[in-house]
């Protein structure tokens, strides 16, 4: 994918949130690069800044959240444009059409009154379908693609439909418009295995047939895991790790990326050395001197706490993480192709 | 045995008609013994652990709790049962009185139960639980509302008042599923440390096999589905092996944090996706319409009980159990 202009270019983001107690830190100078077709998935604890970070992407962030500075670009057909100074029309055309997004509670992000048909309507009325038997025919077609009957589900209320129904019609309704981008908010979390399963592996085949670019939010590893092509590490509102996914699972050379493998279990293979990270996340609107993860990292030295230590290329140009100690991270860790929790037992 | 459920069913009237959540289920616990019940959403799993833990009365079957009869007892005897057995919510947001602090939370069980004489005394117990879970100092705590506290934390005050009755048994119901990947381990480690240091029986209730294969690396792991145990073993030889198609399938299709092993690993194809509903089950094994080795003629007409096969272990159905036993199923008449 190298070489590809980017879809989504983002440099030097920085939000807000204003409280009465002060500005909370949620993204820090956060820049990254998303390539056409790309999968990436941002992991990070709660309250990492991966959400605020996400919905900013489409400006659906709170009124609360400032942007303090940064660009969002998004390109097309050869054409730059600045997410952050479109009006209210090149707005809406731009969710959705060119960019749209699955949400956390999506199973509740339905109008409850309404069938399912009139919400696709609505969304491509909103856009200026205004065919009802092109939508039609788009709507069937899509929920085709998910695996659904759409003579039964376009005539069913949500509560009509279980849980993975609702969330393969949510993806059916994003993909409406045909859009470049897919942002997915902990797309599975409330699912069962089976369903989760079956979502995990229409996303891939989806993916393959209309070869969109998708950004996972998850905390989830194995989601990750399962279908991204590069990862990135939020740690209090900055990035602190940027590799492959192989890269990222087996060769971290953050602490605070090697500390979220570890707190994971695996039904397969051994069961290895499972730790969880001791301490909390920093308070954003104080955060400590120094790195953010110091006061939680057994690798962290005076050196640490005097300044914040920058985003640099570790083992590879494509890999890079914000820690001085990275390359004793890597003594520890190594490079063997295996899961960190099996390496550290 | 410590506690256990006797072939316990449990049916709810709904508008649309009666709910078997709980068919016929028996689990016994041994003092000390750590157990997962895993399944998913509407399974049982929620319900077994309520009517473990006495909070609902059966339809039918027994609990017993050292030998005697749980719903057949009263006075003393219910009290110690009451004190014996206590539930760890799975919504840390909902299982907490919004408008108590900490200490007044902890400090009714431990007055009521006459654990300690006196408020002064009381604070200490309180404190002592606190730092017991690890929150320290635990004076920072104890003034707090539940607002004021992190998921992971308020997880940890519900764990605490449920020691405040020095308890034998704790059904923790999907204690771990709201709050972060790092701070989910170290609750269950706080759950097992009680196990060790106060020979605590600990029964776990959550939809994430690779947490039960974690939490009960010691112990023993049943698998529900539709209502009924399908699987029940030793954890390692569980996860390892499993013997149900349904247990199989589950385990097939969990998301590891692998990418390689993840990405790689072998499906087991399920006939069908759709759940069967509660109010209308399948005749015979209630899996048998999405199941790949379904036998017609046989998982179709009769429901399979829990057998034991080698191993230790128990499973709930025909071909598993012939092939592991060479046990010839006989047809139902």
């Amino acid at each position: 994918m190298n070489g590809a202009p980017s879809v989504l270019s983002v440099r030097g983001l920085s939000i807000d949130y204003l409280t009465r107690r002060g500005p909370v830190r949620a993204v820090r100078d956060v820049t990254f690069d998303l390539a056409p077709g790309e999968t990436l998935a941002i992991i990070g604890e709660s309250g990492s800044g991966k959400t605020t970070l996400a919905v900013s992407f489409i400006r659906l962030s709170p009124r609360s959240a400032v942007v303090r500075a940064g660009e969002l670009l998004y390109t097309k057909g050869g054409l730059t444009t600045d997410i952050r100074k479109l009006d209210d029309d090149d707005l809406r055309e731009f969710r959705w059409s060119e960019c749209a997004m699955v949400f956390q509670a999506a199973l509740n992000s339905f109008n409850p009154v309404i069938t399912i048909w009139d919400q696709f309507l609505d969304t491509a009325k909103a856009h200026g379908m205004k065919d009802e038997r092109a939508v039609r025919r788009r709507a069937d077609e899509l929920l085709d693609l998910v695996h659904l009957d759409p003579r039964r589900v376009l005539r069913a209320f949500p509560h009509e439909l279980s849980g993975g129904m609702k969330q393969r019609v949510l993806i059916a309704m994003s993909l409406l418009l045909d859009p470049q981008i897919l942002i997915l908010d902990e797309p599975t979390t409330a699912l069962d295995i089976l369903t989760q399963r079956a979502i995990l592996d229409l996303l891939r085949e989806l993916r393959g047939r209309l070869g969109f670019a998708m950004i996972f939010i998850s905390h989830d590893l194995s989601i990750a895991a399962e279908l991204a092509d590069r990862m990135i590490t939020m740690y209090a509102g900055r990035i602190v790790e940027r590799a492959s996914v192989g890269d990222l699972f087996y060769r971290p050379r953050h602490p605070y990326s090697v500390g979220l493998l570890r707190a994971v279990p695996r039904v397969s293979g051994a069961l290895g050395a499972i730790e969880s990270i001791p301490g909390s996340p920093p308070d954003l609107i104080r955060l400590p001197p120094g790195c953010s993860y110091a006061p939680r990292c057994p690798f962290a030295i005076d050196a640490c706490r005097a300044a914040e230590p920058p985003l640099v290329a570790v083992d590879t140009p494509a890999h890079e993480a914000a820690c001085i100690r990275w390359q004793d991270v890597a003594k520890v860790v190594g490079d063997a192709q295996r899961p960190v929790a099996e390496k550290l037992a | 045995m410590l506690i256990e459920l006797d072939r316990v069913s449990r049916a709810f009237r709904t508008p649309l008609g009666v709910v078997k959540a709980v068919d016929s289920v028996s689990l016994a616990f041994a003092e000390r013994e750590v157990l997962c019940i895993v399944g998913e959403s509407g399974c049982g799993k929620t319900t077994t652990g309520r009517l473990l833990a006495g909070l609902i009365r059966p339809s039918d079957g027994r609990l017993l709790y050292e030998g005697k009869d749980v719903w057949q007892t009263k006075g003393a005897d219910l009290r110690k049962f009451r004190k014996a057995v206590q539930i760890v919510h799975q919504d840390p947001y909902a299982s907490l009185n919004p408008t108590r602090t900490v200490s007044q939370t902890l400090l009714a069980p431990l007055l009521h139960h006459g654990r300690v004489r006196g408020r002064r005394a009381a604070l200490g117990a309180a404190t002592d639980l606190l730092e017991r879970v690890g929150l320290v100092p635990a004076a920072d705590f104890l003034e707090k509302y539940p607002h004021q506290l992190s998921g992971g934390q308020r997880q940890r005050v519900s764990i605490a008042r449920a020691l405040t009755v020095e308890p034998r048994v704790i059904v923790a119901d999907e204690a771990v599923s709201m709050v972060d990947v790092s701070i989910r381990i170290s609750l269950l480690n706080l759950l097992l440390s009680l196990r060790r240091e106060f020979g605590v029986t600990i029964v776990l209730i959550t939809h994430d096999l690779a947490v039960a294969r974690y939490f009960a690396r010691e112990g023993r792991i049943a698998v529900m589905y539709l209502g009924r145990v399908v699987e029940l073993g030793p954890t390692e030889s569980l996860v390892s092996d499993p013997a149900h198609p349904y247990a199989e399938a589950l385990i097939a299709a969990i998301p590891e944090a692998d990418p390689t092993i993840t990405r790689t690993k072998e499906r087991v194809p399920l006939r069908s996706a759709d759940v069967p509903s509660l109010l209308d089950l399948p005749i015979g094994c209630t899996f048998h319409p999405r199941c790949p080795r379904m036998e017609p003629g046989l998982c179709d007409l009769v429901r399979p009980d829990l057998t034991a096969i080698p191993g230790d272990r128990e499973v709930a159905c025909h071909p598993a159990v012939r092939e592991r036993t060479g046990q010839k199923v006989a047809l139902a008449t």
